[in-house]
């Protein structure tokens, strides 16, 4: 028996990065601009992106979204009432989506009929325009995982405090723009968007942050307005999620 | 926790490695993980315990590089080491930077194999499969 060292050099999340590589690919031929939400459970995902949808469909824009959870489709039940085609992706368990199962699913998404509330029996979700990811809610696994997204969006809602970006680095140092929510709820918390932009900074100099409340509205048509911005921009930086060794 | 699916990956893509390469057992797996790769080197090797469990890389010594974060300072015209990650601010300079260089790694670098000594190109398992497959 002779022991040997084996020269590796990979990435262990190899599979799922090349997974994600094909995916962007795929969007780019298709010209669909993919947006990933991340935020921990309870920070508003579902009521932002429900208007968001709104918002973009009366903008004439073919949007939908898939969205995760461990279990129920009562995510895209919301979401589905914006008019735009939804699919849920259960993980049973598992903390994060991962890029195999968006390619599986956009694929049964062509197969199989549209959802309940959508007039199109045969969707194609490379007709849509912007595609959101709505990922599992968790701040941590989320990050690791390229899904070939273009955006990577982390959401910060006002009752969890200014100080979670310090204290979870890695997602909001992904990520390419962050996004307070519920900021109709700023007084009662006594929340300092000032202080939370700052930290935002402090871990990911530069990154553009909004001030939101689907709610009552406000700061939604700039996000609005920020994605068509960036969905236009001929050439597109890599995505911040888009960077792993190996 | 994610970092069972991590260990999966990583058994994974050790083992195809390692039976290319005619591996009869892998002793040792050398990684390199950075400071923002979100995954916690303990709970990693507590779950590469389980995920390894029936492969060849069971029982293998996991020698994990933590690897710090460096960013781009413009200012300084060079790549700087932070000494956390709540800061990403040069330490000589303090401008602000959001070019990371280095600290989103999650790699296998490199593993130690035990393979038989032979002159034939495959191993005996692999030989015994490719037989059974055309019998």
């Amino acid at each position: 028996m002779a022991t040997r060292i084996l020269e590796l050099r990979q990435g262990i999340l190899k599979k799922n990065d090349l997974i994600a590589a094909d995916l962007r690919q795929r969007f780019a031929r298709d010209e669909v601009f993919v947006v990933n939400l991340v935020s921990s459970p309870g920070t508003g995902k579902t009521a932002f992106l429900e208007s968001t949808l709104e918002r973009l469909l009366a903008r004439g824009v073919s949007c939908g979204a898939l969205v995760g959870d461990l279990e129920t489709d009562y995510d895209a039940r919301r979401l589905a009432r914006s008019g735009a085609p939804v699919r849920q992706i259960n993980t049973h368990g598992r903390c994060h989506l991962e890029a195999e199962w968006i390619g599986q699913h956009l694929d049964a998404w062509t197969a199989e009929a549209g959802p309940p509330l959508h007039d199109s029996t045969e969707f194609d979700p490379a007709t849509l325009e912007i595609l959101f990811i709505e990922n599992v809610g968790n701040l941590v696994c989320p990050s690791s995982y390229d899904l070939g997204e273009h955006m990577r969006a982390v959401l910060l809602s006002v009752t969890e405090g200014e100080d979670k970006p310090l204290k979870y680095p890695g997602i909001f140092n992904t990520s390419d723009v962050a996004i307070l929510t519920k900021m109709d709820l700023a007084v009662p918390c006594e929340f300092d968007a000032a202080a939370a932009t700052d930290n935002i900074h402090q871990v990911r100099p530069g990154m553009p942050v909004l001030e939101t409340s689907a709610k009552t509205g406000a700061g939604l048509d700039s996000w609005v307005d920020l994605l068509l911005a960036r969905r236009r921009e001929p050439a597109r930086q890599a995505p911040a999620a888009a960077v792993h060794g190996g | 926790m994610h970092e069972l699916s991590v260990a999966h990956s990583l058994v994974d893509l050790a083992e195809e490695a390692a039976r290319g390469e005619g591996a009869q057992r892998v002793t040792a797996l050398h990684l390199a993980i950075g400071a923002l790769s979100c995954v916690a080197p303990e709970a990693l090797g507590f779950c590469f315990e389980l995920a390894s469990r029936g492969t060849l890389l069971e029982g293998a010594r996991l020698e994990i590089r933590r690897l710090p974060v460096r960013i781009h300072c413009v200012p300084c015209g060079r790549d700087v080491e932070l000494s956390g990650i709540q800061s990403f601010r040069c330490p000589v300079c303090g401008t602000p930077s959001g070019d990371v260089r280095q600290g989103r790694e999650l790699e296998i670098e490199s593993l130690e194999i035990d393979s038989l000594e032979t002159d034939t190109e495959l191993p005996d398992t692999e030989a015994a499969e490719e037989a059974i497959l055309v019998s």
